[in-house]
């Protein structure tokens, strides 16, 4: 069976596709009938939105449901909130077999149930063929602060840059695709609540914490310099990367720092503080290969820097727009 | 473009198309331009996606040592 | 396997044994690296750092995006806006701004049928599967890139296809480096001679040159291995060609690759390099057996009179006669995001590889 427009009419179709793929995974005591979904909320919350395109919708190591549920989970996160409530709206391009749907639907039932988000609200709209690339999903998240102060703005002079595993892989996995390339290794499209709650529920003063998507490390840091009006230099060789994303960057003539993530994160704490948390990181499964790759140098002036393999210092820039491989 | 690793044959397919492996990616290369003709095994050099050349593991481990031993020995002729 | 060339101790000892060298000269020396590649390496490694006073180096023409002629990126553009095509070609040279500021991806934006190519011979997939449009392939490069083009014109004639075609930019690499020792180019002391070209030429296109010049691999220790046999060659007041990069380049180069360039092409009798102007006999056109594959010859398109940015210097960055920080434009009008020149573009060029690798100095 194939997603047809009518299944976006509004009609009993529309109320098939829901009840036969969305419900029977999905169900819960709060996602009702109702036109919007009434909860009991009490305290500080944080919440965030983002929408999710994918080329390839199935990928080594997640698709887009996973993608869409850990990409909200870890936005929450990272600013220290405890992930409760989600919404997702489907646009849905006509022809996606129900196969794949269904696929996709299950990946968000078992992403959601490792952190306890609840999906609380949902939608699906179909657009005729060609009008959208399979499907985009577009989530909101609702999460409780249980620590307060963590901010992209809040980087301080000596500071510790840590990062959570190795960089790149979702950006190689995915452009290795596109190129017909096979990797050995796995996007690290993750939630990564379960790695962040021990860091939250410690003593540690965490001043910073970011998760790396599209624009990877590069981009990451440059946005924590601006917030903070801070410079900060890393060291080339310090930085976790993995031979086949090496492999991968050097075939096509990019840098891996602005490959894209999907399950890793940088966060800067105090000197006191890094023994610590590199404990408890190293102890998780999703941040094992967590390390210290840098630190604030100084406050009141914007900057990334990295030093090389041999010791001289560049500039760390953005890739500019689209990553496109060099000829000679 | 000009990419320094070696890549590994590790499939001959049909139509002069081999896979190749560089530090854990593969992908197909055209052996067009090579003859006589690599083997399973062999380390090639890529651009554009056609292997230029075959290349020994040795012979490239062997620069390396050579030119540490010229720097040694010209260490040594100055002392 | 890992071939660990990238030695760290070796690289830090060769450093001290090059300055050592310098210094035994009595004077610090001017390299010319002709190939991108190795411009890309070099500010990539940061070696020009690692040798800074001692050795400078200046970046060649070796960069296929940087040395396409305005007039030839502005023919691309108007083939890609034809109706009806598919237009290919490799990588970066769809950031190329050509007159006007217009690239490629400008183009695409416009909803023109662009793409970016891995390998030439993924035209014939497109061709195959497409039969109702015409797809062009932009070909550009030097010696290394140009047999992939031989092959793909092979296949396309065997294949029968019709809608399939080939607009050739292949240039060489020996004119090139002929118009450097001609111009009065600021004095180069040697020439790092490009590595893969080589593997298909071999050493014998040298021999004309009355210069030290050292075929290098990509590795940093390759870079320096070449830095250290040219200043042993100045030492010794010898001018020849070497060949550090054994592993992969021979006295004869890559026959096979050799014959399907003579199958495939003929030497034009001129061609624009930007930065250069017309180069007598340095480029190569599709010969009269594959002229049905030729688009220069298949399609009629009006060229606009193409025009530079009057404060761009890439000319005069492409045959070392500035640097990219001399340039007005540099870093503030000109980035590789917004790129003017096309130096700019591709990262071996000199421009884009000045602004990623800039320096800096920390004080801590």
């Amino acid at each position: 069976m194939y997603v047809k427009l009518s299944h976006g009419g509004g009609a009993k179709e529309t109320r098939e596709l829901i009840e036969k793929i969305f419900l029977k995974h999905l169900k819960n005591e709060l996602l009702s009938n109702e036109d919007a979904t009434i909860i009991h909320l009490d305290g500080k919350f944080a919440i965030s939105t983002d929408s999710f395109t994918v080329n390839p919708i199935f990928f080594k190591g997640g698709d887009i449901g996973k993608l869409s549920v850990a990409g909200i989970v870890n936005d929450l996160s990272v600013m220290g909130a405890k992930p409760l409530y989600m919404s997702m709206g489907f646009i849905i391009e006509e022809g996606l077999s129900f196969e794949e749907l269904e696929k996709i639907v299950i990946s968000i039932k078992e992403e959601a149930q490792k952190t306890g988000i609840k999906l609380i609200a949902a939608d699906t709209k179909v657009v005729p063929k060609g009008l959208c690339d399979k499907v985009y999903i577009n989530a909101a998240g609702i999460g409780k602060v249980i620590k307060e102060g963590i901010s992209a703005s809040n980087l301080q002079e000596g500071d510790v840059i840590i990062v959570s595993g190795p960089i790149g892989n979702h950006g190689a996995v995915i452009m290795a695709h596109r190129n017909d390339f096979d990797i050995d290794i796995d996007s690290d499209c993750a939630s990564l609540w379960e790695a962040i709650e021990p860091l939250l529920k410690e003593d540690i003063e965490i001043h910073t914490m970011r998760d790396l998507t599209r624009g990877g490390l590069a981009s990451a840091l440059n946005e924590l310099s601006q917030s903070s009006n801070v410079e900060i230099l890393i060291r080339e060789e310090d930085v976790p990367i993995e031979d086949p994303v090496r492999g991968f960057c050097e075939i096509l003539g990019i840098e891996p720092f602005s490959l894209a993530c999907e399950g890793t994160f940088v966060m800067s704490v105090p000197k006191k503080d890094v023994q610590k948390t590199l404990d408890i990181l190293k102890n998780q499964k999703l941040t094992q290969k967590a390390k210290v790759i840098g630190e604030v140098i100084k406050k009141g002036k914007q900057g990334v820097y990295i030093q090389t393999l041999y010791g001289s210092i560049r500039y760390l820039e953005e890739a500019p727009g689209e990553l496109l491989p060099r000829i000679c | 473009m000009c990419l320094a690793i070696p890549s590994k044959i590790v499939e001959i397919l049909d139509n002069n198309i081999a896979i190749v492996d560089t530090m854990g990616v593969r992908r197909k290369a055209s052996l067009e331009l090579l003859n006589p003709k690599p083997k399973v095994g062999d380390y090639v050099l890529l651009h554009v996606g056609f292997a230029i050349e075959v290349l020994s593991e040795e012979d490239a481990l062997e620069s390396l040592k050579l030119f540490e031993e010229i720097l040694r020995y010209e260490d040594e002729l100055k002392q | 396997m890992k071939m660990n060339l990238s030695n760290k101790d070796i690289v830090l000892k060769a450093k001290d044994k090059l300055i050592k060298k310098v210094e035994k000269l009595g004077r610090p020396i001017k390299i010319m690296e002709f190939c991108g590649g190795h411009t890309h390496a070099i500010m990539r490694y940061a070696i020009d750092k690692l040798l800074d006073g001692y050795v400078e180096f200046i970046h060649g023409p070796g960069c296929p995006v940087c040395v396409a002629s305005m007039d030839r990126i502005d023919l691309a553009i108007e083939l890609a806006k034809m109706p009806n095509v598919i237009f290919t070609t490799y990588g970066d040279l769809l950031r190329v701004p050509g007159s006007y500021r217009k690239s490629l991806l400008d183009i695409r934006s416009e909803g023109h049928d662009v793409r970016s190519l891995y390998s030439c011979l993924d035209a014939i997939d497109i061709a195959i599967k497409n039969k109702d449009k015409n797809v062009i392939f932009f070909a550009i490069g030097f010696e290394t890139t140009t047999p992939p083009t031989a092959v793909l014109l092979k296949k396309a004639k065997e294949m029968k296809l019709k809608n399939l075609f080939v607009v050739s930019n292949h240039v060489m690499t020996p004119p090139a480096i002929r118009y450097i020792l001609n111009a009065g180019i600021s004095h180069i002391d040697g020439i790092i001679g490009p590595g893969h070209v080589s593997v298909i030429t071999g050493m014998k296109i040298y021999k004309e040159f009355d210069i030290p010049i050292v075929i290098s691999g990509f590795e940093a220790f390759d870079i320096l291995k070449s830095v250290n046999m040219i200043l042993d060659q100045l030492i010794n007041h010898e001018r020849k060609v070497e060949n550090a990069y054994t592993r992969a380049v021979t006295e004869e180069g890559n026959k096979e690759a050799q014959k399907l360039i003579e199958q495939t092409f003929d030497v034009r009798d001129t061609f624009n390099w930007r930065g250069i102007g017309p180069l007598p006999k340095s480029a190569l056109k599709i010969n009269k057996d594959y002229e049905m594959f030729d688009a220069e010859k298949v399609f009629d398109v009006k060229l606009p009179t193409s025009k530079e940015h009057p404060l761009c210097i890439c000319p005069k960055v492409i045959v070392g006669k500035a640097k990219p920080t001399d340039c007005k434009l540099f870093g503030k009008l000109c980035t590789p995001e917004n790129p003017i020149g096309s130096c700019m573009v591709s990262s071996e060029g000199a421009c884009a590889a000045y602004y990623k690798y800039q320096r800096v100095e920390l004080c801590m």
